[in-house]
């Protein structure tokens, strides 16, 4: 990481904890968590569409498990927030690993179209099973996190907090994967499979190993949902919200590290700028998606760094050229 | 036993209306090697347009089909020449990607043009029948008479005619289409017209006895897909087989299972399928 980039990201995580106390509308504050909680979701989904190449539609039926699962075990059963969040990643994770364990094995248009079927599975399930999920009538009453000593996280500003932290730490984890040996491994399997597999990866492994993180994300995503928002619907497992997580990831950029953050917030401001358009945002937002994947595949900020890779290349070869001409004067 | 012949009646209405939608699912992805998921958009909008001419423009029931297949061919025909002819080179997540983004502007469109609410459409045919001392619906016979015509039409088509040939000709392999001086643009771009004009059929057959709204492609999408890979992707007679077994095994399923659960049934049939044999029922391996 360049000096330039460690100011840039110190500076953004500095601005991320000041902005509650600069900004004192309730609202702001509100769509910033709202978004953050988007944001921990689409690298959920990065990680295994961006760095792996598995495009899974599966994701918003990890999220409603991970955010219907926080709100059983907080409104039914009665457990304590940290046990339950805890428990609910697990359970996520569980569901994850038996999902991927037979959706990996499948590739492609197949493993799309798959793991399109395994959510609206989940889906259905939250919407017809009454008896546990109260089915349409949605799940009331999720309480706020509890207290850890002496924080406590019932108003909007110690929320923002929490979930700022969850955010951070989850690009935390993102960076110590992509940059160790795993996640170049899973970039090979993304760029070719077979040669991979050639060169001694155990391709499923490391693929349910990313399904199962991925999924696990995508939960604590949901269940930090349920606890901010404290209402759940079977809404929130449709297709729907995986649609969502695309356009803010590919308009971000693909299988790059900052651009989760960057088109989640991008696409939030836009939509809360269109608010008169509602329902019908994606009038807007349908053809960007497709526009975006022909000409800039690579969304922002993929694109911004193939730019300034081209500039600091033609900058290096422009020095090269010069050299000799100095040389020749200083000579 | 009434109920058993009453029920099948209704998997082959539902089977019709399955199979036909998947056929254009099937062509496109025989000559792509893409799933469209915005085939189920053109389904919606099928049912739409030709609900438009008729209570708006007072056009007969035949006629606004026919509108309504012109005008969602062309929708298909517009969306390979600007979306998926681009694309073609990208790596398949793009294609993917670029379908749903098409999806969710179709949708969005429709809520924008006609509203969210759910609409039924008038049919000329809504007398009851009976036959053999059970009672059908004019509507669901038609159905299951018309999507059997439009298949044999296909068949014929895709069999016997040069223009047919050549859609064959390029599923089983484009480089060598091309190679032998088939216009691969032009038959790609035909085949999406077919598939579009399929889906627009579908829609305004079922419409009357389902209706009309925004999200009513989306059941009937993931259900051919299930359906394309039941029955081997890019295979026709697959499409249609698929189809009649999955109305079948739903139907049944709805009155001998249980009706809430009855759409989970195409989904668990996939799952197993795809648990078993990951490269899908009939696939010919390789690809």
């Amino acid at each position: 990481m360049s000096k330039i980039q460690r100011i840039v990201i110190l500076g953004l995580i500095l601005f991320a904890i000041v902005f509650p106390l600069i900004s004192n509308n309730d609202y702001f504050i509100h769509v910033m968590t709202l978004s953050f909680i988007w944001m921990i979701g689409v690298y959920g989904l990065n990680l295994l569409a961006g760095y792996t190449g598995y495009l899974s539609l599966a994701h918003a039926g990890f999220f409603a498990i991970g955010a219907y699962s926080l709100g059983l075990l907080t409104v039914k059963a009665e457990m304590n927030f940290w046990p339950a969040l805890l428990l609910s990643l697990i359970i996520t994770g569980v569901l994850g690993f038996f999902a991927g364990l037979i959706s990996l094995r499948t590739k492609e248009h197949f493993f799309a179209i798959y793991t399109l079927c395994v959510g609206y599975i989940i889906y259905l399930v939250i919407d017809k099973w009454d008896s546990l999920t109260e089915g349409v009538r949605g799940l009331i009453g999720i309480p706020a996190p509890a207290n850890i000593g002496p924080l406590s996280f019932e108003t909007l500003q110690s929320h923002y907090y929490l979930v700022l932290f969850f955010l951070l730490l989850v690009v935390l984890i993102m960076y110590r994967i992509v940059h160790s040996l795993s996640g170049r491994t899973y970039i090979a399997i993304r760029n070719s499979e077979d040669l991979a597999q050639t060169i001694g990866i155990s391709t499923m492994k490391n693929k349910l190993t990313v399904f199962v993180i991925s999924t696990v994300i995508a939960g604590l995503s949901g269940a930090l949902y349920a606890s901010f928002v404290r209402f759940i619907g079977p809404d929130i497992g449709s297709i729907a919200i995986v649609f969502d997580f695309l356009t803010y990831l590919l308009v971000g950029g693909l299988g790059t590290l900052s651009g989760p953050i960057v088109g989640t917030l991008l696409i939030v401001v836009l939509s809360q700028r269109l608010q008169f358009l509602q329902d019908y945002r994606m009038l807007v937002f349908g053809p960007v998606l497709t526009l975006l994947i022909i000409f800039y595949p690579r969304g922002i900020v993929g694109t911004a760094a193939a730019w300034g890779q081209k500039r600091r290349s033609s900058v290096h070869k422009t020095r090269l050229n010069n050299l000799p001409e100095e040389q020749v004067k200083e000579g | 036993m009434e109920i058993l012949i009453q029920q099948l009646f209704n998997g082959l209405t539902i089977g019709s209306v399955y199979s036909l939608v998947a056929l254009g699912l099937t062509l496109v992805y025989g000559i792509l090697h893409i799933p469209n998921f915005a085939h189920g958009a053109l389904y919606m909008m099928g049912g739409y347009i030709t609900l438009t001419m008729m209570t708006k423009y007072g056009f007969h029931y035949w006629i606004a089909i026919i509108v309504s297949i012109l005008v969602v061919g062309l929708l298909g025909v517009l969306m390979e020449r600007f979306v998926f002819h681009p694309l073609r080179d990208a790596p398949p997540i793009h294609d993917k990607i670029a379908a749903i983004g098409i999806l969710l502007f179709l949708e969005a469109f429709a809520q924008f043009v006609w509203g969210a609410e759910y609409q039924s459409m008038p049919t000329p045919y809504g007398q009851v029948v009976e036959i053999f001392g059970l009672t059908f619906t004019m509507q669901r016979l038609l159905i299951v008479i018309a999507a059997i015509v439009v298949m044999i039409l296909l068949t014929l088509f895709l069999k016997k005619t040069f223009t047919g040939s050549t859609i064959i000709a390029m599923s089983q392999n484009r480089e060598g289409a091309n190679l032998v001086g088939i216009n691969t643009k032009k038959v790609a771009m035909l085949t999406f017209m077919i598939s579009g004009g399929l889906a627009a059929i579908a829609a305004s057959l079922s419409a009357p006895i389902n209706l009309v709204f925004p999200g009513m492609g989306h059941l009937v999408i993931l259900k051919a897909f299930v359906i394309i890979i039941l029955g081997g992707m890019g295979s026709v007679p697959g499409a249609i087989l698929g189809g009649y077994i999955l109305g079948f095994s739903e139907s049944l399923g709805a009155t001998y299972i249980s009706n809430d659960y009855k759409d989970i049934i195409a989904f668990v049939l996939l799952v197993i399928i795809l648990s078993v044999k990951p490269t899908g029922l009939f696939s010919k391996g390789g690809h």
